[in-house]
């Protein structure tokens, strides 16, 4: 075993022999390689983060036809530093009537749900925080303190743009949580585990393969999740401006911003772990860790990308036509989808490998084409009733109408 | 060592470089702070009264029926680990535990309830 086989093993063994080397108990020195660990991840996606808002603005910049930041530094690419520096040195304020504990704690929090998420990401077969065997709940809980972090910024605020803002945002992400819930449990039945290395080593094929509508309704639920347009009425810029971060400014509108941009970066990153495979990519992942981290950077980055192609294409959505969507379509769709997945899995155990591929595919197709003729059907109904000629008015109301006139 | 333990390490590096980051914005940035400054941003109107009233919460609803939906998939999630070795019984109780719910799902949508309002 070599250093580029097992980085992360031999440079822990490496520190703990040096801690426990100065008299430090093994405990204690186990806990401080731990924590180096984390500081060293965590500050690497801090890093990464820079870099996110120098490629979301590039991209941008790019779908709406302009140049994008390319004055500073190559290619613009110490735009955010300098970006960061003006974040830093620019007044820390709290608005009067806000509450200083809750709106203070907002930002901090909003930032840390999205940074807690990595510790279960498995960047490489040995490169992972922690394996958790309940990792897809994690993921769940974790997300539940971003939503908190949204209500707590929008009431304490005490502004009534973030108050409206915070109350839509919060209604869409409980809302399109329960389909990316249903979704999250088809690749565990696929994989048989709920841990995200156990679902990764399970991948033979990619799960998109098995389940593209499951993976099609993830994005789309993911998308709502992260409060990123169509579905960011929440922001609504031009009737709530900001929505629930208004009075936020400097370095701590700055954490907000950051942890939306690593936050959608980090459901790419699902995204491509639980229907893309992963780390894993035709067993280039066994020939260095180093090579694994990357393609699941890679993947990460194209999920992200889509995700900022829907964002930069799609209008904004209404508030009620977005629940009706949830509520009335993509939650029945992903539990009619999931029931039909786990019934063809128990049906389909045991035949050959191909025929479940091409069954669970073929299924899901079907599911799909389904429901979108039910709702082409309801829709042309609603239509023929609304372009329905008005009945004959009665003599009354027709003299009516034209002395109104 | 503990993978909880781990998970907490996460929780406290995740609260210290936020705080770490505010904290240094706020060492370094100017103190000039006056009433003009500090009032509620409202697109330059004053604000009457403060928005800490009785809100009416649309989404009252959606968040009971979002409740149901959510405590019912922590016990599917088991109920998937498990599926591979349970056979097909296992599916179709699957199947009858979601079936109620969804009729729940049903009955809010024909009370109505299903819409922002």
């Amino acid at each position: 075993m070599n250093f580029w086989n097992d980085p992360l093993k031999i440079v822990a063994d490496w520190l703990t022999g040096i801690f426990t080397g100065w008299g430090m108990p093994a405990v204690i020195a186990g806990v401080l390689v731990a924590f180096i660990g984390t500081l060293l991840l965590i500050t690497v996606l801090m890093v990464l983060d820079i870099f996110l808002v120098w490629l979301e603005r590039k991209v941008v910049a790019r779908f709406q036809d302009r140049l994008g930041p390319n004055r500073v530094g190559l290619f613009g690419l110490i735009q955010p530093f300098a970006d960061i520096v003006k974040l830093l040195i620019k007044e820390d304020t709290t608005p009067e009537g806000a509450d200083r504990v809750v709106y203070n704690l907002a930002p901090i929090l909003s930032m840390m749900s999205v940074l807690i998420l990595w510790a279960i990401v498995p960047l490489a077969p040995v490169m992972l925080g922690v394996d958790l065997n309940v990792g897809l709940l994690y993921i769940i809980a974790a997300g539940a303190i971003g939503t908190l972090s949204i209500i707590m910024a929008g009431w304490s605020s005490n502004n009534k743009f973030a108050t409206i803002g915070a109350f839509r945002q919060v209604a869409v992400m409980v809302s399109f949580e329960i389909p990316m819930v249903a979704m999250l449990l088809i690749p565990t039945i696929f994989a048989k585990s709920m841990g995200m290395n156990g679902i990764v080593q399970a991948q033979n094929t990619w799960y998109v393969i098995l389940s593209p509508l499951g993976a099609l309704i993830f994005l789309i639920a993911a998308i709502a999740e992260l409060g990123r347009a169509p579905f960011d009425m929440a922001e609504g810029e031009s009737e709530l401006v900001s929505g629930y971060n208004i009075e936020y400014s400097g370095m701590k509108f700055g954490m907000f911003y950051a942890g939306e941009l690593l936050h959608a970066l980090t459901f790419g990153g699902f995204w491509a772990i639980l229907f893309f495979g992963g780390y894993r990519f035709f067993g280039l992942e066994k020939v260095s860790p180093f090579l694994a981290v990357i393609i699941l950077l890679a993947k990460a980055l194209v999920g992200y990308w889509a995700i900022m192609w829907v964002k930069y294409t799609m209008m904004r959505i209404r508030i009620d036509h977005m629940l009706a969507f949830n509520w009335k379509f993509l939650t029945p769709l992903s539990f009619v989808l999931l029931m039909v997945t786990a019934l063809l899995n128990a049906l389909l155990a045991g035949t050959p490998g191909w025929v479940y591929v091409i069954g669970m595919f073929l299924s899901n197709v079907l599911v799909a084409w389904i429901a979108l003729e039910i709702v082409r059907s309801v829709g042309r109904k609603e239509r023929v009733k609304a372009e329905a000629p008005k009945p004959a008015l009665s003599e009354v109301e027709r003299v009516a109408a034209e002395v109104h006139h | 060592m503990n993978e909880w333990l781990y998970v907490g390490l996460f929780f406290i590096v995740g609260l210290i470089i936020p705080v770490g980051a505010i904290g240094v914005a706020w060492i370094l940035g100017p103190k000039k702070s006056n009433p003009i400054k500090l009032t509620t941003y409202e697109c330059g109107i004053e604000t009457v009264g403060d928005s800490w009233v009785q809100f009416k919460a649309q989404y009252y609803i959606f968040a009971l029926v979002f409740l149901v939906f959510d405590v019912e998939t922590v016990f599917l999630f088991p109920w998937a680990v498990r599926l591979g070795q349970q056979g097909l019984f296992a599916v179709l109780e699957g199947i009858v535990f979601v079936a109620i719910l969804i009729a729940g799902l049903v009955y809010t949508w024909r009370k109505g309830m299903l819409e922002w309002a």
